[in-house]
C-alpha cells in the first residue's frame, strides 16, 4: 500500500529499552488489570506485557531482560526473546518506547 | 495488549467504565477559528466551575475508571488557575493532557504546569505560516507565539502532539504540516479534517475540501506513516462527507468517553447539545458515575435498540454504530436516523451533492466564532 520503503524499528540484544517520558504503567483498579498510559492512548496489558515492562528500566539490556524473564518464569529464552522483542518493537514504532 | 480505544462490539446495553473525559474548562479563547467545536451558544464566564469543583469531578472520574483526561476549552490557559486544576488532576492519578492553542502559555507557566504533573500537550495548528494561521485563527501574531510555545515545550521535553485542523484552504499544504511536526519534535500528529458541526457548519462553502483534496490527503498520510514509522505517529480524521461509511462517533454513544462543559453539564459528546430533548445533568453535584450509568442522555443512544433501518439489520452496526447522532440530527432531522454520510442512507446522495457544491465554491467569507460573555 505504501509508496515509500518502510522504516524498520529494531531492538538488538545489547540495546537498552526504556519507556519514553509520558508513558507509564498503571494498575487500573476499576477494570482489574494493568494498563499502559501514553499520549492519547491507553493499552490494556496482558500479564506477559506487564511482566516485560516490569523489567524495562532503561539500564538493562534487552538480553538481560530476556534472561531475567526466562529465570523468573522458567521458560525458554528463545520464546521469551521473540515475544518481548515483538512487543517492545511495537511500542518503539508507536513512539512509546525507545532503545539506546 | 490490544488497543482499548474501542469498546466491545458484541455487547448488550451493558455499561462499561468510561476511558476518557474531555473537560471544557472555559469557552473563552483568544482565537476565533471558524470551525470551533464549542457550542454556538457558549457558557458564560460567571457560570464556570471553580478549581475545587473540577478537583471533585476528577476524583469522581478516576473512581469510575476514567484513565485519560483532556483539558480543553476554549483555551484552557485562559484560566489563571489552570496550574491548580492540573495539580488536582494529577492528584487523582489521571493521565493529564492539555489541549491548547498555546496562547496564554509562558515559560513560567509551562514550568508550573510541568511541576503540577502535566503529562502531555496537544498543540493546535491552524496553518503552516503566519498568513494562513492568523487568518484562520482570526488573531494576528498567534502563529509566531505558537511557534515560540512549541519551542518551550520541546526544550522541556514535554511529550507533544500537533493537532492540525485541515480543510479546503490548507489541505494542499499537508506535506509541510508533516515537516513542521517533525521540526517541532512532536511524537504524534493528528491530521484532523474539519467535521461539519456547529461553527464549521456555518462555513461549509469556505472550508469543505474537494474530493480530490481528500483523496490526496489520504495518500500522503499513508506514505508518511510508512516513511516515518518510529519517528512520528499520525492519526487521521478523514473528510467524512466524501466517504462511503460514517465515523464511529465516540466509539459508540456512552461507551467510551464523556464531555463536561465549563458549567459542569455532562454530555456524551461535545455536540450532543444540538440534539433536542436531551437533558444534561450537572457534576459534581450529581456524581459523575450516576450520570454515566443512569443519565437519560447517556442511555438515549446506548447499545443498538434505538436503531432504525437500515442500521438495525446492518452488519456494520458494531463498527460504526450508525455514525454520528449529531450529524443525523443536523441533516436528517432525526437523531436516531442513519448518519447521511453512509451510502445506505436515503439522504446520502443529497449530502454528497451538497459537499461537492460547497467544495467547488470559491472565495467564501469566513464566519468566525464569537467569545462568551
Amino acid at each position: 500500500m505504501s509508496d515509500a520503503p518502510a522504516a524498520e524499528a529494531t531492538l538488538p540484544d545489547a540495546a537498552r529499552p526504556r519507556l519514553l517520558r509520558g508513558v507509564r504503567v498503571k494498575h487500573d483498579a476499576v477494570r482489574g488489570m494493568d494498563v499502559l498510559l501514553a499520549p492519547e492512548r491507553a493499552l490494556k496489558l496482558d500479564p506477559i506485557g506487564a511482566a516485560i515492562l516490569a523489567e524495562v528500566d532503561g539500564t538493562r539490556s534487552f538480553a538481560e531482560i530476556v534472561a531475567r524473564l526466562a529465570a523468573r518464569y522458567n521458560a525458554p529464552a528463545e520464546q521469551i526473546s521473540g515475544d518481548a522483542r515483538t512487543f517492545l518493537v511495537s511500542l518503539i514504532e508507536r513512539r512509546m518506547a525507545e532503545a539506546a | 495488549m490490544t488497543e482499548q480505544s474501542r469498546p466491545d462490539t458484541a455487547r448488550a446495553v451493558a455499561v462499561h467504565p468510561p476511558m476518557a473525559m474531555l473537560a471544557e474548562l472555559t469557552h473563552r479563547c483568544a482565537l476565533s477559528c471558524p470551525y470551533c467545536s464549542n457550542p454556538l451558544e457558549m457558557t458564560r464566564r460567571d457560570t464556570e466551575l471553580s478549581a475545587a469543583d473540577w478537583a471533585e469531578i476528577f476524583a469522581q472520574a478516576a473512581e469510575i475508571g476514567v484513565l485519560q483526561l483532556h483539558l480543553s476549552g476554549g483555551e484552557p490557559a485562559s484560566r489563571r488557575d489552570l496550574e491548580e486544576i492540573v495539580a488536582s488532576a494529577h492528584a487523582a492519578d489521571l493521565y493529564t493532557n492539555l489541549i491548547t492553542s498555546g496562547i496564554g502559555l509562558t515559560e513560567k507557566r509551562l514550568d508550573a504546569l510541568e511541576a503540577a504533573g502535566l503529562d502531555h500537550v496537544q498543540l493546535s495548528l491552524q496553518g503552516v505560516d503566519a498568513e494562513m494561521a492568523d487568518r484562520i485563527g482570526g488573531y494576528r501574531g498567534g502563529f509566531e507565539r505558537k511557534m515560540a510555545v512549541a519551542g518551550w515545550i520541546g526544550a522541556r521535553g514535554i511529550p507533544l502532539t500537533l493537532n492540525a485542523v485541515m480543510h479546503k484552504l490548507n489541505l494542499d499544504r499537508l506535506p509541510e504540516t508533516i515537516e513542521l511536526a517533525l521540526a517541532m519534535g512532536a511524537r504524534r500528529l493528528e491530521v484532523a479534517t474539519v467535521q461539519f458541526h456547529g461553527w464549521a457548519a456555518r462555513n461549509r462553502a469556505a472550508l469543505m475540501p474537494t474530493r480530490a483534496q481528500a483523496r490526496e490527503a489520504s495518500r500522503i498520510v499513508r506514505e508518511a506513516r510508512a516513511r516515518l514509522r518510529g519517528r512520528l505517529v499520525i492519526d487521521y480524521v478523514t473528510a467524512d462527507h466524501h466517504a462511503d461509511y460514517p465515523k464511529p462517533c465516540m466509539g459508540g454513544w456512552g461507551s467510551t468517553g464523556l464531555n463536561v462543559l465549563p458549567d459542569g453539564r455532562v454530555m456524551p459528546c461535545h455536540a450532543a447539545h444540538t440534539i433536542p430533548g436531551l437533558d444534561f445533568e450537572r457534576a459534581p453535584g450529581r456524581h459523575l458515575g450516576e450520570i454515566w450509568r443512569e443519565g437519560a442522555a447517556f442511555n438515549a443512544f446506548r447499545g443498538f435498540d434505538w436503531m432504525q433501518e437500515p442500521c438495525r439489520s446492518c452488519d456494520r452496526k458494531g463498527i460504526d454504530f450508525g455514525g454520528c447522532r449529531c450529524q443525523a440530527m443536523a441533516i436528517a432531522g432525526d437523531p436516531a436516523a442513519t448518519d447521511p454520510v453512509c451510502v445506505k442512507s436515503p439522504l446520502h446522495a443529497r449530502l454528497a451533492a451538497e459537499a461537492e457544491a460547497d467544495a467547488a465554491a470559491e472565495g467564501a467569507e469566513l464566519t468566525y466564532r464569537t467569545n462568551p460573555a
